[in-house]
């Protein structure tokens, strides 16, 4: 974990600056008919770090995640990541730019195999242009680094003696790895992961934390979707919240817990769901 | 009844032209299909652009036989395009939508009397395969093949839309197995994944689109080549459904798999009309009419492709695993 100093510059509060922000949002809202999903104030990113985007079923974490990755369009709102302006971009262009995001559903392409659909995640390979793809030797140097560097990945999430099989006959847990890794054949600066834990089982849970956090070693930037809080607070070095469409609160995962506004956020929408989980973190808070 | 005749007439249809252009027309789907997940219906529609994109462009133009081919490939290209634009962006039942009306409206554009300047109406365009029969090799004639004798013109569409066949298998078999395969198959399964990953899937299912129906148009040339003349009434969605069948007869996601389940289906229709006709010509089905078997055959095949999508929903070639007919 990291110090606070070294990630928040000035007063830790709701839409605080950061000392060295990769992504930074503002005023980004998105309406769907009355219900206002997203309303987020301002909101910056810290660059090397593990931030953690948890909240309550229907907080807005995915639709924020859909906005930001250009896969749907805020009514209003400015956001810019690395320094370049971000509104309006295609989803493509996004991931391009070096911010890739997997899926809270998982999108393993299930009829290919587990190499072509990590082959799939590399960029420039000009084999992929249409007049390009007739002539192999424009493109077979490519092809091979990208199958290297996809079966060095495959053998760091323990996927490699799947390399040959579909998608398809993969696992729940699997294929949240399969996605993870396919996202990193980009290089990419940011991964935004949304909610890589769901449906996985314990026993997985435990790699995939330690592959989050091996992100992190290599100097990539992590912000993920969760909304058990105890997951956050092992592998996190910061905490957002957001409740109802806005950012309640923010800072160190074990100040976070402590906050009234981030209890009050669970136990106002979550009266019917897994009282547990709030009642620990409010004793620990204590 | 004479089975040596049946057998010879069925066979026939392993070469035959018709074949070759279904066959033709079949691969261009399997590209938007089997390939990309493209759901296109009117693939008569880019099949008439070829056929009176040739005939126009010799009859009224006066092209040889090289720009005949090249302004009917581009027409398809073009109708691609439009077709393209405003649906590959939606999601994939629009297309369908698109294409089946698209392809109907075509089919009323070239039938009716009030463009009979460009299309012939109703009575369409022949005599348009002079330049074409110009450049064959073979000496006049009637030419023995042991099972069929064909005349020199016969043998020479022949090797040419199977040259075509041939040719397009080839330019399909390196196009899917390359990157840029790999990136389309992808979209046919979640393009919002491939999205994610830094592609611009636009521009994918457009490239598509395109190839599948220039594709599309040569089985539509060399139709209409064969007998030198192309009316309106050929290009009906019946001709798309016909196409349909074929690819989902061979497999959906392979090449070899259209061109045979082309050859499949017409030496089955051949072969239940043959059989058939014999049948009633030596009274053993009282209750049909010469007229009414060529109807029955077309049922015969609907519970042939029933039959198929219950047991093989692969068809012949395709990969279980990889893909079935799911819609």
């Amino acid at each position: 974990m990291a110090n606070i100093e070294q990630i928040a510059k000035g007063a830790i509060e709701p839409g605080c600056a950061k000392v060295d922000p990769i992504l930074v949002a503002s005023g980004v809202t998105r309406q769907f008919g009355g219900l206002k999903a997203v309303d987020v104030a301002h909101l910056e990113i810290p660059r090397g770090k593990i931030t953690a985007l948890i909240g309550p079923n229907g907080a807005g974490k995915t639709t924020l995640f859909n906005l930001l990755t250009g896969f749907d369009k805020p009514n209003t709102g400015t956001w810019n990541f690395a320094g370049k302006d971000l509104a309006g971009v295609a989803p493509h262009k996004v991931a391009r730019m070096g911010m890739v995001r997997t899926f809270q559903l998982t999108k393993a392409l299930s009829l290919l195999t587990v190499i072509d659909n990590m082959r799939l995640g590399a960029q420039d390979n000009p084999g992929e242009k249409f007049f390009a793809a007739f002539v192999r030797p424009l493109w077979a140097n490519k092809e091979r680094e990208i199958t290297e560097r996809a079966d060095a990945l495959l053998t760091r999430f323990k996927l490699d003696a799947k390399r040959d099989d579909y998608a398809a006959g993969l696992s729940g847990g699997q294929r949240k790895l399969l996605e993870m890794a396919r996202a990193l054949m980009s290089k990419p600066e940011l991964v935004m992961l949304d909610e890589p834990m769901a449906g996985v089982n314990p026993a997985l849970t435990q790699s995939l934390l330690e592959h989050i956090k091996g992100l992190k070693e290599n100097g990539t930037t992590v912000l993920f979707v969760e909304h058990d809080m105890h997951m956050v607070r092992h592998i996190s070095d910061w905490v957002v919240v957001m409740a109802e469409g806005k950012i309640v609160a923010e800072g160190p995962p074990a100040d976070v817990m402590k906050n009234p506004a981030v209890i009050d956020a669970y136990l106002g929408a979550h009266a019917n769901s897994d009282l547990g989980d709030v009642e620990i973190a409010t004793k620990e808070g204590n | 009844m004479d089975f040596g005749q049946i057998f010879n007439l069925t066979a026939g249809e392993l070469i035959g032209v018709f074949t070759a252009a279904y066959a033709l027309c079949a691969l261009g789907l399997a590209m938007h299909f089997g390939f990309t997940g493209l759901l296109n219906f009117g693939q008569a529609g880019f099949a008439a652009l070829g056929a009176y994109g040739y005939a126009f462009a010799a009859l009224k133009l006066g092209w040889n036989m090289w720009g005949s081919f090249g302004f009917g490939m581009v027409c398809a290209a073009v109708f691609a395009l439009i077709l393209g634009l405003p649906t590959l962006r939606l999601r994939a039942d629009y297309l369908a939508i698109v294409t089946i009306a698209a392809a109907q409206a075509l089919y009323f554009f070239f039938g009716t009397e009030k463009y009979a300047a460009f299309t012939g109406g109703s009575n369409g365009l022949s005599e348009f395969g002079g330049d074409f029969y110009g450049y064959n090799p073979f000496p006049v004639g009637r030419y023995d093949l042991g099972i069929i004798t064909l005349s020199e013109k016969e043998i020479w569409i022949r090797v040419v839309s199977w040259g075509l066949v041939a040719f397009v298998a080839v330019l399909l078999v390196i196009l899917t197995r390359s990157p840029w395969g790999r990136t389309l198959k992808g979209i046919r399964e979640d393009e919002d994944a491939v999205r994610s990953l830094g592609k611009n899937v636009f521009v994918y299912k457009m490239q598509s689109l395109v190839l599948g129906g220039v594709i599309g148009s040569l089985g539509g040339m060399v139709f209409v080549l064969s007998s030198q003349t192309n009316q309106a009434s050929t290009w009906v969605s019946n001709f798309t459904f016909m196409t349909w069948t074929v690819l989902l007869l061979g497999g959906a996601a392979t090449i070899l798999g259209p061109i045979v389940g082309s050859a499949v289906f017409f030496m089955f229709l051949m072969f239940t009309q043959a059989f058939l006709e014999g049948l009633v010509n030596i009274g053993a089905l009282p209750f049909l009419s010469i007229a009414q078997v060529g109807q029955i055959r077309y049922l015969l095949v609907g519970l042939f492709l029933m039959l198929l999508v219950i047991f093989r929903p692969q068809g012949f070639f395709g990969n279980k695993k990889e893909l079935q007919f799911n819609g």
